[in-house]
């Protein structure tokens, strides 16, 4: 049966959107795959070793190698974001080191917001200090905007990655898009 | 010409830069920059309003936030009009609204006056006094009126079509307030590098230079050296300057609120702007400069308008180039108001005499006095004042008594000394004290890191100001880290310093109970109000304050509590420590409902969350209802067709052929690991580690307690990953319960836990062509009965996209539910929906798909249960692993009333007339015939009509229930008692043959 069936294609959430302002411009990120990553200290060399970058062990620190992201969001877990697609499960189950790992690719989307504006656009619902000395590239914290929960990476000196789960999208690029307009002013 | 009281070459404003606006309809000119109230005093209008008790004529008191009385309203347009408007702090914009309040039919002629006439009755604590018989009268007659008459200004009814604005901030050092105090520690504080946030109430820096011309810091004019200051710190990286923007909450950990007002001044908004932004500022220390307030003083018929604080009469004529009267009078306790009188006279106003309660003022602005030729009427008072809509005299006699002398005058000044603004170091819930000697309260102990400076910390020395604050903002940022390269230094040179200051009743106020000396302007509160509060046995400022109402105005008694206070101690005979202070509340100043709200209206209200397939359920004419955040499809009419036709050819659908189903927001949670069955094993009363690769299990979670917390089924994916469902609403928190047993309880499991819930879209297909409906779509998976048995789960492709594929079921009916990556589910629903129609099947939504588990008597978590429902209440006990030593709630379920007969037990009920279908929530009793009250023994928890059964059905907690199995009980409603009888929980295919199909 299988040649009858025509595969299946992907509706992404917030399909085509932009938005923002010219001082914090919002667009949406590309499929990525994702996983949540957990495993204790002694587990974390060879995981690291498998996905090709070193999991950070330190809050709110991330790492980042050509597209492929490994976020700390706990002292045992990791978001691991890939932006080429590689199969990350494939990756960490090679590990031989006891862990575990879970496809949350369809779970999270993200949103990018960029510009001079960004910092004070993201703070228009996320209570943290995201000065860059406080919050600097690479920075990376699982947090709230306004009533919704996000994992925030800031990936340059004027661009965030707002990750969210994929209900949340509308909301979360809604309360961006204000924030964006009002960062402008 | 702005008005004709407008002094050439007074005040900062620009003669050329003028606006028109409106007052109850009239007419006026304004300069750019004017308050409503600089405006109003230009052209000679003091009357404003009216006041809420006896609608007494009232005019503009102070010039800035602790205005009591000039309360306005202002109008943009239909939907934009704002009450209670302080006319002091609202910029005058061109073509702008203002009308007056309180008053009907107009400002000067105002039938409500008459309460002024029936003041005796009206006297403290009348509310309590006078209302209380015949009871029934209260809701009827007295509450409705009473409500009618209160409140002042009118809210509008259309949606507010401006938008606000949220930010939140993070700085080392926090100023509170833009006078010498602040700036001086904001520059302190800003050179050391650390960041600062600066902000003031006002529209420019400045705070009390905006009065006080005779100020000097390092040889420049004081209000001038304050913009040059602020501009160079706005100027600077690392400070933020806020103008227009009131601290007006302190709350823990030095998390303070702001309210901007953004475009409130501009005749012409840009629609970009949100009218107001809210700052949650979180700062590693404060710097409290919030200065001092001018108290008025209390003598009889002291609100005329036209009567003053002597600072403000000073800010209109030294920043506004405003005179508030021709031949003004003053009356003081305190040596501040001369030099209001020095500068109107100098202004070329004549100064009819300074009236001073004091036998002996300060010397120096005695002389001056002399010097420009002022009569000074030391150790006198102010008795009693004329005029109607303005104050035409006053009547000044010597202290002690003796016959009062009469002095035509046309604005009085007042003053009885300063009170520290220490509004926010109390709300950091830091402890004031009382400092005897100069009669105030000043802040005593900290509770957070921050420090105030200046007035607000009883400094009244200009220099002595600027060097506490610069040390301060030093010191604070040290504190954050940061030390400055050089120490500053300025010089301030003021006029005179001040002595003197009273608090309480004058000489005028009387010691009777019918003279009215204001002391709260705007809730009409006297000094006799006190007295008497006091006599009828108040002795707490907390009791007294709420007997008379003192301070709880919209100005919350800046003007009036120290007042109320002095006076409450001296009719009792105690110092006034003793009597105690009312706390201070956020807000300083009211702060606007949007604002507070910000970006949380419409859609952004709350989340709104949405399945992947929303969109074609809603092209398929779903009407969806809320389950908590989320959207369901609920049913899905055909035309013509009404919510229970389509809901009956939903369920007799599904029976009959198949139905497919959205089941997306079902919670989801992936366990993985080594202990994962082990862990499962803690959670769930059932067993795991017996469950194989492939099987599902229904699972019920308790509570410690013992009580249901949560059911779904759990599917074993390999020996140590499972996935595992929840209900729609206990996603989240059944989350948080496992993780928080896995932390606390259990953290020598090698298992871990995260959320699939929006991994996965799930279409269950349910009914007997539900495996001719998938078949086709499905690779790699034998979905035969004997393959792939009722509870298994199995991965595969479905419409060439990875599935985890569930045969279980929620109806009774041969079921599965397809489990795609979120994305894939629109497309994968749409292939499921061609096939299930092309077989005659239909789309269904939660309504039937609550009558189908209905059917089967399958519980609903949340709707069957209370929270006070064990397993066994609910006919699960089969579900409790009887050989299991331990898992959360086992301990619980041995409570003695747990185990107790008679606990309210789930069944069924048949109504005797099966086309009656009972409500959910009625009560159910035995005997119908009882006595009211009734003894109830339970009660209906889901009910419905059944196609499938040609009659109703319904599900019960009742009392004994299960014992009670064929007996008839009673539902009484309120136009007729229904009979029921109790019966099993299972109305359709008893034998469960279906389900295997």
């Amino acid at each position: 049966m299988a040649d009858l069936i025509e595969a299946a294609t992907r509706t992404l959430p917030l399909s085509g959107f932009h938005g923002g302002s010219a001082a914090a411009v919002l667009s949406v990120a590309t499929p990525a795959t994702r996983i949540s990553l957990r495993a204790k200290p002694d587990a974390v060399s060879a995981l690291s070793g498998a996905l090709g970058l070193s999991l950070p062990m330190k809050a709110k620190t991330s790492a980042s190698l050509n597209g492929r992201h490994a976020l700390w969001l706990g002292p045992d877990e990791w978001l691991v974001i890939d932006e080429n697609e590689a199969d990350l499960m494939a990756a960490v189950a090679v590990s031989n080191v006891l862990h575990s790992a879970t496809d949350i690719s369809h779970r999270n989307t993200a949103i990018l917001v960029e510009g001079r504006g960004a910092e004070v656009a993201v703070n228009g619902g996320c209570p943290q200090d995201l000065s860059l000395a406080v919050f600097p590239v690479g920075a990376c914290s699982r947090t709230v905007l306004a009533k919704a929960e996000i994992v925030l990476l800031r990936t340059a000196e004027d661009a965030f990655r707002v990750e969210c789960w994929r209900s949340f999208a509308p909301y979360v690029s809604g309360l961006l898009a204000e924030a964006a307009e009002d960062a402008g002013n | 010409m702005s008005g004709a009281n407008r002094i050439p070459g007074a005040g900062r404003l620009t003669p050329a830069k003028t606006a028109r606006f409106f007052f109850d309809g009239k007419s006026y000119a304004a300069l750019e920059g004017d308050t409503v109230a600089s405006a109003l005093l230009a052209n000679g209008v003091h009357l404003v309003g009216r006041s809420f008790k006896y609608h007494r004529p009232r005019g503009i008191v102070s010039a800035g936030a602790e205005e009591p009385n000039a309360l306005i309203g202002v109008e943009r347009d239909a939907a934009r009009k704002q009450p209670n408007v302080r006319a002091t702090v609202q910029d005058v914009f061109d073509g702008m609204k203002v009308i007056s309040q309180n008053r009907w039919p107009s400002l000067s002629f105002d039938v409500g006056a008459v309460n002024n006439l029936l003041a005796p009755f009206f006297a403290a604590g009348f509310y309590y006094k006078t209302f209380m018989w015949p009871k029934q009268a209260w809701k009827h007659v007295y509450e409705p009126q009473i409500r009618a008459a209160a409140g002042l200004g009118v809210s509008p009814t259309e949606d507010d079509t401006d938008h606000y604005s949220s930010r939140y901030a993070h700085c080392d050092v926090l100023v509170i307030g833009a006078g010498v105090a602040g700036l001086s520690a904001a520059l302190a504080a800003a050179k050391t590098g650390a960041r600062v946030i600066i902000c003031d109430e006002q529209p420019e820096a400045g705070g009390a230079l905006h009065y006080d011309k005779s100020v000097t810091i390092d040889g420049q004019d004081g209000f001038t050296w304050a913009q040059a200051t602020a501009a160079n710190l706005a100027k600077m990286d690392n400070v933020t300057v806020l103008p227009r923007t009131t601290a007006f909450g302190y709350y823990a950990q030095n998390f303070v609120g702001l309210n901007e007002r953004v475009t409130e001044h501009l005749a012409k908004p840009d629609k970009k702007l949100p009218r107001e932004r809210l700052w949650q500022v979180r700062a590693k220390r404060v710097i409290i400069a919030t200065g001092a307030i001018e108290r008025h003083m209390v003598f009889a018929n002291n609100d005329r308008p036209g009567i003053m604080l002597a600072s403000a009469a000073r800010t209109f004529l030294n920043h506004f180039g405003v005179a508030v009267g021709k031949k003004v009078g003053v009356y003081t306790a305190n040596d501040s108001a001369y030099e209001a009188a020095f500068d109107l006279k100098r202004a070329g106003i004549t100064v009819a005499a300074i009236v001073d309660s004091r036998e002996k003022p300060g010397e120096a602005v005695l002389a001056e006095a002399r010097s420009l030729g002022i009569e000074v009427l030391a150790g006198h008072g102010v008795v009693d004042t004329g005029g109607k809509l303005r104050v035409s005299s006053m009547s000044v006699a010597r202290n002690g008594g003796g016959s009062a002398r009469k002095i035509a005058i046309d604005a009085l000044l007042v003053s009885a000394g300063w009170t520290p603004s220490v509004h926010m170091f109390s709300q950091s819930r830091g402890k004031v004290a009382y400092d005897n000697e100069t009669q105030r309260f000043l802040p005593g102990t900290y509770a957070q890191d921050c420090l105030s400076v200046g007035a607000c910390n009883g400094t009244n020395d200009l220099q002595a100001t600027i060097e506490e604050s610069l040390a301060a903002g030093e010191l604070m940022s040290n504190a954050s880290g940061f030390t400055a390269s050089e120490k500053l230094a300025l010089q301030g040179v003021n006029a005179f310093s001040w002595t003197g200051g009273m608090a309480g009743a004058a000489e005028g106020a009387g010691a009777d109970t019918t003279v009215k000396a204001f002391i709260d302007f705007q809730n009409d509160v006297c000094a006799k109000d006190i007295r008497l509060a006091v006599r009828e046995g108040m002795h707490s400022i907390e009791h007294i304050k709420r007997f008379t109402t003192n301070g709880m105005a919209t100005d919350q008694g800046k003007l009036s509590n120290i007042h109320g206070l002095a006076i409450a101690a001296e009719t009792l005979g105690r110092e006034i420590p003793k009597v105690g202070l009312t706390t201070f509340r956020a807000p300083y100043t009211p702060v606007t409902f949007g604002t507070l709200i910000n970006h949380s209206r419409g859609e952004l209200f709350d989340p709104t969350r949405k399945t992947p397939m929303h969109a074609l359920e809603e092209a398929q004419g779903a009407v969806f209802e809320d389950v908590g955040q989320w959207k369901r499809a609920w049913y899905y009419p055909r035309a013509g067709e009404d919510m229970h036709q389509a809901v009956n050819r939903e369920c007799k659908t599904v029976r009959d052929v198949a139905g497919i189903f959205d089941a997306s927001t079902l919670g989801k949670i992936e366990v993985v690991g080594p202990d994962a069955a082990e862990f499962l094993n803690l959670i769930y009363t059932n067993s795991w580690d017996t469950l194989k690769p492939g099987r599902c299990r229904y699972g019920i979670m308790l509570r410690e307690d013992g009580f249901v917390y949560d059911d779904g089924v759990v599917g074993r994916m390999a020996e140590d990953r499972f996935h595992v469902t929840t209900t729609t609403g206990g996603a989240a928190r059944v989350m948080n319960h496992m993780e928080d047993y896995l932390q606390t309880e259990f953290p020598h499991l090698n298992v871990w836990l995260t959320s699939a819930t929006e991994q996965w879209a799930v279409i269950a297909v349910q009914g007997p062509k539900a495996r001719e409906i998938i078949a086709p779509l499905v690779e790699g998976i034998d979905l035969s009965n004997e393959a792939f048995p009722h509870m298994s789960v199995r991965e595969g492709k479905i419409c060439g996209v990875p599935t985890r594929l569930f045969r279980m079921s929620f109806t009774g009916e041969t079921g599965f539910e397809v489990n795609v990556p979120a994305d894939f589910g629109p497309a994968v629903w749409a292939a499921i929906y061609e096939r299930a129609e092309a077989l005659g099947a239909c789309a269904y939504g939660t309504e039937t798909m609550h009558v189908l588990r209905a059917e089967k008597g399958y519980i609903i978590v949340g709707q069957d249960t209370d929270g006070t429902v064990t397993p066994d209440d609910a006919s699960l006990g089969w579900a409790v692993g009887k050989k299991k030593t331990d898992f959360v709630g086992i301990r619980g379920l041995r409570r003695p009333d747990l185990v107790a007969d008679g606990r309210k037990q789930l069944v069924g009920l048949l109504t005797k007339d099966p086309n009656v279908v009972l409500e959910e929530g009625a009560q159910i009793v035995a005997d119908p015939n009882q006595a009211l009250p009734m003894t109830m023994i339970g009660h209906v928890t889901s009910a419905y009509w059944s196609e499938n059964c040609g009659r109703s059905i319904a599900l019960a907690l009742v009392a004994g229930g299960k014992a009670k199995i064929g007996q008839t009980l009673y539902v009484p409603m309120p136009d007729k008692t229904i009979a029921v009888e109790v019966s099993d929980m299972v109305f359709f295919d008893k034998e469960g043959g279906r389900i295997n199909g």
